[in-house]
């Protein structure tokens, strides 16, 4: 069987999904394509099940959050990395999403991979992934409040790491 | 002859006199057991001076002890998180009196070049701390000089205030 090439899986992609292909670019020898963010599901599954692209493995999930440098249509965005493990052939794909619908369909059914970097964009960004079977936090403590990547999250913090009010604090007459 | 002089006599080269204090901080101070709590690169520096090189076994503190119930000197080296904090302080509970502990490089003294959301601006906010080293890492040298200023504290402690619980 043929390997898949960048030109061979962006034909197959645009003959799938024509018009619901928002862009496609091809950066430093890797295919980069945007899609409307409730395709994306459907579009992965398409690459990972379909025999010619077979891309097995998914690399990351990140999240972006542009807030108002302008540089994405919306506020958010969701980027998923995936890769065949055959010949190494990577594909990135892009999506967008806006602060007010922030959600998102999550990939779990198809990679269990997609479990925990859901789960991290989750607790960064505060995008929650539809189906998924555990959205907690994974990096922050469970009771914090707020998405700390976000740009409009202060540096310093809100003063979590100065008050952790279920910890106590140390008294040196108890100990 | 007096009674005295009879035992001086007698027990001259077997006895030897001393005060309470001397001798138990003198053992205490040269059986150091650390409970090492390395979360970050300070730790890495903090490996190299337990081998060879550096060989904290001359100063009698190679014990390393990763239960926290046979340990007396926490070596914080690293940063620590407001999520990681309250497990190291749960260790430092666990650890019995008497322990000293030496917050070792910028992170753990006071939150380093992280000034950020996440992480506890010094752990002497939490636990108490008996030598603070600066540096980033600190070099292995450095740490030997904290656990001989911790010695140094060591000899100089009365029982009895530990006991009264200062
Ligand atoms: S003080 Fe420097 S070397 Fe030590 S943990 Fe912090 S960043 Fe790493």
């Amino acid at each position: 069987m043929q390997e898949p090439t960048n030109d061979m899986v962006l034909n197959l992609l645009q003959e799938t999904f024509n018009d619901r292909i928002l862009k496609t670019e091809v950066v430093r020898n890797q295919l980069q394509i945007e899609v409307i963010g409730t395709h994306v599901y459907e579009l992965i599954k398409f690459l990972k099940d379909d025999e010619r692209c077979d891309f097995s493995y998914l690399v990351d999930i990140g999240g972006v959050d542009f807030l108002k440098n302008g540089d994405g249509p919306e506020r958010f965005g969701v980027i998923y990395i995936l890769q065949n493990m055959n010949n190494y052939l990577r594909i990135i794909i892009r999506t967008y999403i806006s602060e007010e619908d922030l959600e998102i369909d999550s990939l779990t059914p198809l990679y269990l991979a997609a479990n925990w970097a859901e789960r991290e964009v989750y607790d960064m960004f505060g995008i929650s992934f539809k189906g998924h079977p555990d959205l907690r936090r994974i990096l922050m403590p469970d009771d914090y409040e707020g998405h700390p990547l976000r740009k409009d999250y202060p540096l310093q913090g809100r003063g979590e790491r100065e008050n952790f009010s279920r910890y106590e604090y140390y008294e040196p007459s108890k100990v | 002859m007096g009674l005295e002089t009879l035992l001086a006599e007698k027990l001259k080269d077997t006895v030897l006199l001393s005060k309470m204090d001397a001798v138990i901080n003198w053992g205490r101070s040269n059986s150091l057991w650390p409970a090492p709590f390395g979360t970050a690169c300070c730790a890495i520096e903090m490996m190299s001076l337990f081998a060879n090189k550096y060989d904290l076994a001359r100063f009698g503190a190679e014990v390393l002890r990763f239960s926290p119930r046979q340990a007396d000197l926490m070596l914080v080296s690293g940063r620590i998180s407001i999520k990681m904090m309250p497990v190291l302080s749960t260790i430092w509970r666990q650890m019995p009196e008497p322990k000293w502990c030496i917050s070792m490089g910028a992170c753990a003294c006071s939150g380093g070049m992280f000034n950020t959301y996440t992480l506890v601006q010094g752990v002497d906010q939490f636990i108490p701390v008996d030598v603070y080293i600066p540096g980033c890492p600190p070099r292995p040298e450095v740490v030997l000089d904290a656990l001989m200023e911790i010695q140094k504290k060591v000899r100089g402690e009365k029982l009895l205030d530990r006991l009264h619980g200062e």
